[in-house]
């Protein structure tokens, strides 16, 4: 019992660090881009804060579900 | 802390728990009274709290924009029409860019879902224990205030635009057209069976990763939100003060993302292919 217990913390732990790693590097390097544009052309800015804004709901959407998940299992569960 | 009997898991899963109401294993209806009698009461069982707050929701969005459209003028217009307007203007904008078509539907079903959307995910602001206690009073043991934390919802939102692209596909490109879709798309025509089933995998995936996109950022917002409450009274709030800030941030966006993407879809459904 004691051994599941520490499997569901390990697992809690994984679903939280894995998916914050994923998402930082997408949003670190859409930010970069959004950057980038934004010093190339900056008439273009509003157009590309929203495709930004979109990009980065879509992309922030999974790390969120995950650490929604590994805070039910770590206090709910565990 | 709702009662001092109660540990800390037992309180989220009170928390996470609906109003459920359905039939009893012995034939009768009635409301459960725990999280074991509602699983028992199988697929028709209905989540109380869910249906009352959205519809509860779109009743009042209903009633303050039409209440601003009756009272629209063109001299100088009050606060309310200028919000209402401004709501429109942004939902246009984004319908024009976005949907090359020809609908007058999807410019009101986009306001509709970013309206809604956005005001049941704001529930999500009002503190975790506030109505859930007065109901308590009142004698309702379970309560859920954000409808969009129930997967049913959002399914349910996700499936019906599910349903709308598919009817519109129908229409606009003939059964043989949405076929000749699915069936000759990325590789050449002799290869349809993989291409089928890419593109069908692609299909299902929408209207499940549509749903549970806004499921999940609603859950693991309102998560946080009850851990929060776990905390000693004093200290809450400088945990949920910042939260919320930001929660702010994703309620907007979630509901926008939800709206384009509806868009998106229905303008997927209208576009036609040269094969």
């Amino acid at each position: 019992m004691e051994e599941a217990k520490a499997l569901l913390f390990i697992a809690g732990a994984i679903l939280m660090g894995l998916g914050a790693l994923g998402a930082a590097i997408g949003i670190g390097s859409l930010g970069g881009k959004f950057l980038e544009g934004a010093a190339r052309q900056p008439e273009l800015i509003p157009l590309l804060r929203t495709q930004f804004f979109i990009v980065m709901g879509l992309v922030d959407a999974v790390p969120m579900i995950a650490v929604g998940i590994a805070f039910y299992i770590l206090f709910a569960v565990a | 802390m709702a009662g001092d009997t109660l540990t800390s898991s037992e309180y989220i899963k009170h928390h996470l728990t609906n109003l459920t109401y359905g039939q009893h294993p012995d034939g009768s209806w009635g409301l459960a009274h725990s999280a074991e009698e509602a699983k028992e009461m199988g697929f028709w069982a209905f989540h109380v709290d869910t249906l009352g707050f959205s519809i509860g929701l779109g009743a009042l969005f209903i009633f303050l924009f039409s209440k601003a459209a009756k009272r629209a003028t063109s001299g100088v217009p009050g606060g309310l029409q200028n919000f209402v307007e401004w709501i429109l203007e942004f939902v246009e904008d984004n319908v024009k860019s976005s949907f090359t078509g020809k609908n007058s539907f999807i410019g009101a079903m986009g306001m509709t879902v970013f309206v809604w959307i956005f005001l049941m995910n704001a529930m999500d602001l009002v503190p975790v224990d506030f109505i859930p206690y007065l109901a308590g009073l009142m004698g309702v043991h379970f309560l859920k205030v954000v409808p969009t934390t129930d997967p049913n919802a959002t399914m349910g939102m996700a499936l019906s635009v599910f349903a709308l692209t598919l009817y519109y596909s129908f229409k606009i490109k003939r059964p043989a057209g949405f076929f000749a879709e699915l069936a000759f798309h990325p590789f050449p025509k002799y290869m349809f069976p993989i291409n089928l089933l890419l593109e069908g995998v692609s299909l299902i995936a929408r209207p499940i990763s549509l749903g549970l996109r806004l499921f999940g950022n609603m859950y693991a917002g309102e998560m946080i939100f009850i851990l929060i409450a776990l905390l000693p009274w004093y200290v809450q709030w400088t945990l949920s003060l910042p939260w919320a800030i930001f929660h702010i941030l994703i309620v907007t966006l979630q509901a926008f993302i939800f709206m384009v993407l509806t868009i998106v879809y229905m303008d997927m459904a209208y576009t036609v292919d040269e094969h």
